[in-house]
């Protein structure tokens, strides 16, 4: 590993520690007295916001193809660790983090296979057309979950009526770290030579062909990662909300996802990594800062979206990242880029 | 001795049809070891077409083509690729917002071993190839005096720089057969002598063939041992530039007939 490496993961480690130290004081003292419970909840959402807003931006921004179903992965993936750990915990008694880690993998696998399956005649499609595939997949999925039952969970109804009583296992402790590893993996899958062929593919189809990359190949193994991670948020959410109902991974939660993608910046993880926690957590803040505006708080949020939109179509980080080691390292070098570039462009 | 004569590319009557067009018809090409083949003809003769045939682009309609002694008909564009033919396109097909060096280190990416396990885990080996891929692309980059941009995006590079990248870039892929689209289309003068200098130690250094459509002329005839005219997707004439220059049926498909001149078009 080269040095210049080893120290930046160093001072992102460091960083990532404070994080949770600082989400440590905040949460398991009496220092947010009551609020602790709600702002806990704000932050767990937003940390499961963050690892299906990056799994979409790994589609949306590095293999430039659209999906408007992700809310479908993720309830595969709620609804199959929901079902595997409520069995499980019918038969046996299990430590809480036991139970996690278990509806995490129950979670991420059933996505991925359906990922695979999905994207293997899907991925012959690009742009609008593998769209709307996406969306059909998440609306199969979701009318599937709305009339099947299971009947040692369910008794006689179906999962579209009644799946409560999933074990409460979604510790923001173990949420936080979870979320690291996801971005870590993600980001590493970027930065590696299957990230590379995944941009070239974005960048020119037919020259990454020429260029000896197998390009359904490459789609299908990022599309499967995609859902895997969509699916591990889905796990997150069940076992935080503990009810599910099919009905909350609709079109528009989808859109939603890709909306903050886009917001962010396509392409840019330390964007969706930012974007993520905050536009999750806008409308709640908006009606808990002033009760009076509550119901506007939807309005709100589209106002913010159309002046992003107006002002930096690219999104808040367009396509780059933000780096801390690099600030702290040389913290000049951000002031010669932008020199270099603008010399560039003369 | 015997093993020399089999061609490196070898199209045996190679043809396509999009409909009732027969694009290319019975094209017959030899290229061997070491050798600089010019492909000529007039705009829409087919030229760019026989490469889209050859890396697998397209799928033949007629004949096949093979690539030292294998049969390539009906593989897909990487495999082509990984079986040794890499080409550049008429118009620069570059990964834009990657940089220059990535644009080379994507090329060498079907020789890397790294797996997915290996590549999210950092493991030493993940360390060990990516540097020495980068030591390489460097070293292709330095050949075509590109090493003072590898930070930069592929898009910011002047024209000419860009085409010398596309080059770079199918060298990466440690090919047998190059192909050369246009390569000096839209140069200028002194561009295209840098081109020429590249293309001549090009061969001087690995020693590839090298298939080449272009349209300047003084190139083609300078540079090219043999040279296939190419018109209305059919092989017009074959030989040595000299030949070539001389023979009245490449002239009339370029210049058209001279009785014709007088009365021709107002």
């Amino acid at each position: 590993m080269p040095k210049i490496i080893r120290k930046k993961l160093l001072i992102n480690i460091i960083a990532v520690v404070m994080m949770f130290l600082l989400l440590c004081i905040l949460f398991d003292t009496e220092l947010l007295g009551r609020k602790a419970a709600y702002f806990n909840g704000l932050v767990t959402i937003g940390m499961f916001y963050t690892i299906i807003v990056c799994s979409l931006n790994l589609l949306t921004g590095y293999m430039g193809e659209f999906s408007l179903g992700h809310a479908g992965f993720m309830s595969i993936g709620a609804y199959a660790s929901a079902i595997g750990t409520t069995l499980i915990s019918n038969r046996t008694e299990l430590p809480d983090i036991v139970l996690y880690i278990i509806a995490i993998i129950i979670g991420g696998m059933a996505a991925a296979i359906v990922g695979v399956l999905v994207g293997i005649p899907a991925l012959r499609l690009s742009g609008d057309y593998l769209c709307i595939v996406t969306v059909a997949v998440a609306e199969i999925v979701r009318v599937i979950l709305s009339n099947v039952g299971i009947e040692e969970i369910t008794g006689n109804a179906t999962f579209g009526k009644s799946f409560a009583g999933i074990a409460r296992v979604s510790d923001y402790h173990y949420v936080f770290i979870t979320m690291i590893i996801c971005i870590a993996v993600m980001y590493s899958y970027i930065r590696s030579r299957y990230g590379r062929a995944l941009i070239s593919i974005r960048e020119d189809r037919i020259a990454a062909a020429a260029s000896g990359i197998n390009v359904t190949k490459t789609k299908v193994l990022t599309f499967t990662i995609s859902a895997a991670f969509a699916g591990v948020a889905g796990a997150i959410y069940a076992h935080y909300i503990t009810t599910l109902v099919p009905t909350y991974f609709n079109f528009s939660k989808s859109s939603e996802f890709l909306a903050i993608v886009i917001l962010g910046g396509s392409g840019s993880m330390t964007g969706s990594i930012i974007a993520a926690p905050i536009l999750s957590a806008l409308p709640q803040l908006i009606s808990y800062v002033f009760p009076d505006f509550a119901s506007y708080r939807m309005l709100i949020y589209a106002v913010v979206l159309v002046v992003v939109m107006i002002f930096k179509p690219t999104g808040l980080f367009g396509g780059k990242e933000f780096s801390l080691s690099d600030l702290i390292l040389k913290p000049k070098s951000k002031k010669t880029q932008v020199l270099s570039q603008k010399v560039n462009q003369e | 001795m015997a093993e020399e004569k089999i061609p490196v590319l070898e199209t045996k009557s190679l043809g396509i049809q999009f409909g009732g067009l027969k694009a290319v018809n019975d094209v017959n090409i030899e290229i061997y070891k070491g050798e600089l083949i010019g492909l000529i003809g007039p705009n829409g003769a087919g030229k760019t077409t026989i490469f889209n045939l050859i890396t697998g682009i397209y799928t033949p309609t007629t004949g096949s083509y093979i690539l030292c002694g294998k049969r390539m008909n009906g593989l897909k564009t990487h495999q082509v690729v990984e079986a040794g033919i890499a080409r550049t396109f008429q118009n620069i097909r570059l990964f834009k917002k990657m940089t220059v060096l990535e644009n080379v280190k994507v090329a060498f990416n079907k020789n890397m071993k790294a797996n997915l396990m290996q590549s999210i885990f950092r493991t030493p080996y993940f360390w060990k190839e990516e540097e020495e891929t980068t030591e390489k692309a460097m070293e292709l980059l330095k050949l075509f005096k590109l090493d003072g941009f590898a930070d930069q995006f592929a898009e910011n590079l002047p024209y000419g720089k860009q085409r010398l990248l596309e080059i770079a870039r199918a060298l990466a892929t440690d090919m047998k057969l190059l192909l050369l689209d246009e390569p000096a289309a839209g140069m200028n003068p002194v561009e295209t002598a840098e081109l020429k200098e590249s293309i001549k130690m090009l061969r001087e250094k690995f020693g590839i063939p090298i298939l080449l459509i272009e349209h300047d002329m003084s190139l083609v005839m300078s540079i090219c041992e043999r040279i296939y005219v190419l018109n209305f997707g059919e092989i017009l004439a074959s030989g040595t530039p000299d030949e070539i220059a001389g023979n009245k049926e490449v002239i009339e498909a370029y210049l058209g007939k001279e009785d014709e001149d007088e009365g021709g078009d107002v």
